[in-house]
């Protein structure tokens, strides 16, 4: 019984808790368990809310019994990324600097979980302030791929897909910079979206990068993505960058692409993803689900959008720009660490002693790269030069989205690697975004969906798929299909 | 393109209020260097003519009316803080040698 409830999907979940033919504190207890058992080895969370979680449980479950009209995704599980403030649950970043804070006020994502009756197990492991892609800037240490422990679950939000890897929830929250759902979707076999920029609302979401971090659903099917990108998105007038238009309506997208019929729908191979650098057991999966995509009706070409080859160089501009600016909020005064503070020093000197004890190595570097970027002199050559890639990278978005009603590529250019690997050299660790970056520059969605398993390891891998501005539902409808046709591909053993 | 000294990086990092130690500033100039000659490439194709883009959403300015709404008390506001005094943050010293 415990086994079944951890393999069901939300969707399962949902109809049998609401049927009564389950309780929400079963199938909560039965993931608690799960992860109990486990996550000694996957190290997916960072705070396990049992006492929040099971009351949150027995709420969904009076409702049911009473009758109440309860929303979809009532007394379902689900783990969220530890970037969401949740009021006097531990809030930490992934950073040392936020150890023990616990936030006054929820996130407006975290609060419309708990108004839909979305049960929170706890927090999930993520690379530092989301700097990463390997989930190993994590100042908590790092999280295991359930499909290999030697290798990074992605990141940088590694713990995230991976508790939904490890079945310890069948839903959970990232958030999106550079690739940060998406990438760890794709090297977990799991399902990662990141919604149009503005769909879903920023506030209490912990800053890096104003102008691309969005946060979006993970899970282990396309429907179930669809229904929690519902719970969470829409206006919201705390986030002035919040879109004030209606949600896509991504689940009766998912819904109508599980019919399997893509007749007539125009869908472009974006050229710049593949060849040097790319893993021939990713592009044979590649391959494999064009084919399968054709098979459903859909009429594919290929597309060339050449200011790709240069989205990674501005992004690793704009986001460390912004994240120097943002995370100068972590002064030592109103909240989190203060180290040094011993009467004789000065608030400048502390600040100093605080931040170099606070954040780890990626962090310090990004705020320097972006102090650079940003200071006069150089202002024009680097972040200003970036900006304009950023006005290409929409353009050619929008002349591909003339011919084509979806893009496709790789979500990455190869399966996980080794915990460890890249730890040393940030350049070849960025290289991990090399697919994802675009989406974020122009604010288009853009969701990775599992194609199987690498023919050479045997690791999962993820197809991207990309669509306009808030037409969210495209992506879904296509991710469905395909994922009917692509059928079961097994998963990890713990 | 650039080629970052020793001495540049100490001065990014007391800009950016980081106490970076003496081992911490051999890493960093050279990690900064290749990541910055790495990125240098947007300065090839970024010609004069492109309009640059700070956001991918166009953006005015967001009014509201101006009402009281509920917002943190002054507790809640507080309880993070490294160290609270009178009902406020206490800091420590702003004023001294450097005024």
């Amino acid at each position: 019984m415990t086994n079944d409830l951890v393999h069901a999907t939300a969707a399962e979940l949902a109809a049998k808790i609401h049927s009564g033919e389950v309780s929400s504190v079963e199938v909560t207890q039965a993931h608690l368990d799960r992860i109990a058992e486990t996550d000694g080895k996957v190290h997916a969370f960072l705070h396990v809310d049992t006492e929040g979680a099971l009351a949150q449980a027995r709420r969904v479950d009076e409702d049911v019994k009473a009758g109440k009209a309860v929303s979809p995704l009532a007394g379902v599980p689900l783990a969220l990324k530890d970037v969401m403030t949740t009021e006097g649950v531990p809030t930490t970043v992934g950073s040392k600097i936020l150890e023990g804070w616990l936030p006054p006020y929820d996130a407006t994502v975290t609060r419309k979980l708990k108004e839909a009756g979305v049960v929170i197990l706890g927090k999930t492991n993520m690379d530092e302030f989301a700097m990463g892609s390997s989930t190993e800037n994590s100042a908590y240490g790092p999280t295991h791929n359930p499909w290999d422990l030697d290798r990074i679950p992605g990141g940088s939000g590694g713990g995230s897909s991976a508790a939904l890897a490890a079945l310890q929830a069948p839903l959970a929250i990232g958030t999106d910079t550079g690739g940060s759902i998406r990438q760890p979707g794709a090297v977990t076999g799991t399902v990662g979206v990141k919604p149009t920029y503005g769909g879903v609302s920023r506030y209490g979401l912990v800053a890096f990068s104003s102008s691309l971090d969005q946060a979006g659903p993970c899970a282990r099917t396309v429907l179930d993505a669809a229904l929690l990108h519902e719970v969470i998105a829409g206006y919201d007038e705390m986030d002035s960058t919040s879109i004030n238009a209606p949600v896509p309506p991504v689940v009766a997208a998912a819904r109508e692409g599980l019919s399997g019929d893509l007749s007539g729908l125009r869908i472009g191979v974006v050229t710049q993803f593949s060849g040097e650098g790319y893993q021939q057991g990713v592009l044979r999966s590649f391959e494999a689900a064009v084919s399968q995509l054709k098979e459903l009706g859909a009429e594919i070409a290929d597309v060339s959008c050449p200011s790709f080859d240069h989205a990674l160089p501005a992004y690793y501009l704009i986001a460390p720009s912004e994240c120097s600016s943002n995370l100068a909020r972590f002064d030592a005064m109103r909240y989190g660490l203060r180290v040094g503070d011993d009467g004789t020093r000065s608030t400048e000197e502390v600040m100093s002693l605080t931040r170099e004890a606070g954040f780890g190595p990626e962090v310090k570097r990004r705020i320097m790269i972006g102090t650079y970027a940003l200071s006069s002199g150089y202002y024009d050559a680097y972040y200003g030069s970036a900006q304009k890639v950023r006005t290409l990278i929409t353009q050619d978005f929008a002349k591909a989205f003339e011919k084509f009603d979806v893009l496709i590529s790789p979500t990455t250019p190869t399966t996980a690697f080794k915990i460890g690997e890249r730890a040393d050299d940030p350049m070849a660790m960025y290289k991990a975004d090399l697919c994802t970056i675009p989406a974020n520059l122009a604010g288009t969605p853009a969701m990775s969906v599992p194609s199987g398993l690498s023919d050479e390891d045997g690791l999962p891998v993820g197809l991207q798929i990309m669509a306009p501005a808030l037409q969210d539902h495209r992506m879904y409808r296509v991710a469905a299909a395909y994922e009917a046709a692509r059928g079961a591909f097994g998963g990890p053993s713990l | 393109m650039p080629s970052i000294s020793r001495d540049e990086v100490a001065h990014l990092a007391k800009l950016a209020r980081l106490a970076v130690t003496e081992d911490e500033l051999d890493l960093f100039a050279g990690q900064l260097d290749v990541i910055l000659q790495s990125v240098a490439s947007v300065g090839d194709i970024a010609t004069a003519d492109i309009p640059p883009t700070s956001h991918a959403v166009p953006l005015t300015n967001v009014f509201r009316e101006d009402v009281v709404r509920p917002s943190l008390g002054q507790q809640q506001a507080l309880s993070g803080a490294p160290e609270a005094e009178d009902g406020r943050f206490r800091v420590p010293r702003i004023l001294g040698e450097e005024a």
